[in-house]
């Protein structure tokens, strides 16, 4: 600690001091500025929500298990407190299709992989004692909780036909201005903009630390791939949500206000919101995947005891991907009434995204080509990724075809893709950096059995529940119904198993995280080995309360 | 590091405060691009002298008309014909018919397009009523007319050389929220 006079950073009062001292509990977990605490908090955040969120996707499964509405008009009931209507079951549908896409994505994905990985280990990975402005951070914690509060809150007031905002995560207007007369939308609506504007704070952190706090001989090119990846993501964030917000704001004027923004019969466009939406949207997607590349570089790098195949293309190929994203929203809306011009050009256009994502996969399992290879957990959920986020990708390729979606929108085709990329390609990330971190962070090892107990039950699971949603789309089942007829009853109950399958998985991940957390292992430094050369491996498991007061040199 | 910190972060802020401005400046944007391009089945407006340059031919083709009026004015709203059978190129008039229901004066606009959206971009206008507002005294009833021609280079673009027939759409809905409406309409 004697350089610390030297780099002048830290002017204390003591003689001693020591960088393991924390404050007491409710400083430092309600009033945190510490990169690593607020990475805790968001982590245990997500864990929250996801449960919340996978709880509302079991209870879909439940309902489509079989044909005909079995639990929907009780669970009405017991929401609404009395007998509810048919019309209000199917409005309940609406709500939890409505709060699982909302959670998952704003609550659950995005605080994992953002403000749980990327908090945690941008700075320790780019050699920062911190993030550039703490105290934001902070805010950005605490403004998603309270977006998430005001989201499940608007559960339990009016929305239209029912309670609660039924209007799918695509808020699509008119059913989300004159369709869902009532509170409930509005404050949806508010809970977007609050966590919008807490990603906006959490990105303009994230560029401010990258930039400007590396350590010295850290340049942009040698950045280890996690950091390029939140690097990427921090711009698609500061670049799509304002235009979201703008476009929410612009809903809450029509319902509000008696604005016409959206409304045909008053010179507004519909399709407008849906542009709009989309702008954001699109790009919201790479912001849920980027990081996840990042993380499945360093973890494949580690376990293959080599340095990633072709670092500079893997960096720009996620460059790239955030670049053209932004110029192909409109393939969710080929059904819309687009000319044949304007199709070809959005079918191009997201075509040619699947060339630097070809890279990527491509990259990987090159690194792992005549790499020594250890089969760890946080590899298995790796590889896991690469597999199922190429299924995921092929069928996007299918969907980019203008000619093709006119058949598949809106079915259980497109369900299954997005659930291959983000349901299993997100998660899978999440799932491989927390077994890659988990000692990193908490001092214990996690259990290897139970992690490779957990990928294999998780992996059959998922399958099982998302593959058949393939054959369902192709034979024209759509989505955002609680029922179906006959002919898809099949497909729906092994998809039902499937869930089940996987909920057990979850069951397996959460025995092992509490057993490591009890009774695990002690974590060492660097328990990877030499395949972990990232500046984290170079501190305690887990890390001193502050670290690097001596900036580390990067030769 | 500090004051580079600032800005970096204030550069950023910008960059995020600059992109809700365009997500708001994109909505006259919007209306700006489906009027050049006649996207979402916008309609073109031309004067007459452009019109004039037109050569008349001797495909015909279906134009049917379609009114509607939002809830909360007060008018009666109907084509006098239902369609019209036009030579592409031929200039035609059809006329619209709107009657104020209420006791009071009532000021409405209409919003308009045609169907298939893509033939927006050969449906011209010469005049219009909805081009401006139109303000109705209690009772009063008017014929407005619209004079239209259809591009003959609709017959050559291949996106639209299929189209038989054109529906021409007006909604009408009023341009200040009328006072308390009286629901006694004044009769003749």
């Amino acid at each position: 600690m004697t350089t610390i006079a030297a780099t002048g950073t830290d002017l204390h009062a003591h003689d001693h001091h020591d960088a393991d001292h924390k404050p007491g509990f409710f400083a430092r977990w309600f009033m945190s500025t510490n990169h690593k605490d607020i990475g805790t908090l968001y982590l245990i955040f997500a864990i929250f929500a996801g449960i919340v969120g996978g709880a509302i996707s079991g209870l879909m499964r439940l309902e489509l298990a079989a044909p005909g509405i079995q639990y929907l008009q009780g669970w009405a009931s017991m929401m609404a407190g009395k007998e509810a209507s048919l019309d209000e079951a199917y409005h309940m549908w609406n709500v939890l299709i409505t709060a699982h896409g909302l959670i998952m994505v704003f609550f659950m994905v995005m605080p994992a992989i953002i403000g749980g990985f990327g908090n945690w280990f941008v700075p320790l990975m780019i050699g920062a004692p911190d993030m550039a402005f703490p105290r934001m951070n902070n805010v950005s914690f605490w403004l998603t909780v309270v977006a998430f509060i005001m989201l499940l809150g608007s559960s339990f007031v009016p929305g239209g036909t029912g309670l609660g905002a039924g209007t799918g995560w695509t808020v699509y207007a008119p059913l989300s201005t004159s369709g869902s007369v009532g509170p409930a939308v509005d404050m949806a609506i508010f809970s977007l903009h609050l966590a919008g504007a807490a990603s906006i704070l959490g990105a303009i952190n994230f560029i401010t630390t990258i930039f400007n706090m590396r350590a010295p001989g850290m340049t942009l090119h040698k950045m280890p791939l996690f950091v390029w990846s939140v690097l990427v993501t921090a711009f698609l964030l500061l670049l799509a949500l304002p235009v979201l917000a703008a476009a929410i704001t612009m809903l809450l004027v029509d319902r509000n206000f008696g604005g016409a923004f959206f409304d045909a019969a008053a010179g507004g466009d519909p399709v407008l919101y849906q542009h709009l939406f989309w702008f954001f949207g699109h790009p919201e997607v790479y912001i849920m995947i980027l990081p996840g590349f990042g993380i499945i570089s360093q973890i494949v790098a580690t376990f293959s005891r080599k340095p990633v195949f072709g670092y500079l293309g893997m960096a720009y190929a996620m460059v790239a991907i955030g670049v053209v994203g932004f110029v192909v929203w409109a393939h969710h809306m080929f059904t819309t009434g687009m000319s044949v011009d304007m199709k070809m050009y959005f079918t191009a256009a997201t075509m040619v995204i699947a060339v630097p994502t070809g890279i990527k996969i491509f990259s990987w399992i090159a690194t792992m080509w005549g790499g020594s290879v250890s089969f760890k957990t946080p590899m298995v959920w790796a590889m896991g990724f690469i597999f199922m986020f190429t299924v995921g990708g092929v069928t996007g390729v299918v969907l980019a075809n203008g000619g093709l979606d006119d058949n598949l929108h809106d079915t259980y085709y497109v369900v299954a893709h997005f659930h291959y990329v983000l349901s299993l390609g997100a998660v899978f990330s999440l799932f491989a950096g927390f077994y890659y971190w988990f000692g990193k962070m908490s001092g214990r090892h996690l259990n290897e059995f139970l992690g490779h107990l957990h990928f294999w039950v998780f992996f059959i699971g998922v399958n099982v529940l998302f593959f058949p949603m393939h054959f369902l789309g192709n034979s024209g089942m759509p989505r955002r119904y609680p029922d179906y007829p006959e002919a898809f009853a099949y497909w729906n109950g092994v998809a039902s198993m499937g869930y089940a399958i996987m909920a057990v998985g979850i069951l397996i991940f959460f025995v092992n995280v509490i057993w490591s957390l009890l009774a695990g292992r002690r974590a060492e430094d660097n328990y990877w080995g030499e395949g972990a050369t990232t500046l984290e491996w170079t501190l305690t498991s887990p890390p001193p309360y502050h670290q690097f007061e001596t900036l580390p040199v990067i030769k | 590091m500090a004051i580079s910190n600032a800005k970096t972060g204030l550069l950023a802020g910008a960059l995020a405060i600059s992109m809700v401005g365009v997500g708001f400046a994109a909505v006259p944007l919007y209306r700006l691009f489906c009027q050049v391009t006649g996207f979402g089945g916008t309609t073109m407006r031309v004067d007459a002298a452009q019109a004039a340059t037109v050569s008349v031919t001797n495909k015909s083709i279906v134009v049917r008309f379609d009114a509607n009026h939002r809830g909360d004015l007060p008018w009666e709203f109907k084509p006098e014909r239902p369609t019209d059978t036009v030579s592409i190129g031929a200039k035609d008039m059809s006329i619209f018919l709107a009657k104020n229901l209420s006791s009071e004066p009532v000021t409405g606009t209409a919003t308009f397009n045609v169907t298939p959206a893509l033939a927006g971009k050969y449906f011209n206008k010469i005049q219009c009523f909805c081009f401006t507002e139109q303000t109705l005294k209690p009772g009063e009833q008017v014929r407005m007319p619209v004079l239209y021609y259809v591009d003959p280079k609709i017959m050559t673009d291949p996106e639209t050389k299929d189209i038989e027939e054109i529906t021409l759409s007006y909604t009408f809905y009023p341009v200040e929220k009328p006072n308390t409406v009286d629901p006694q309409a004044n009769g003749s």
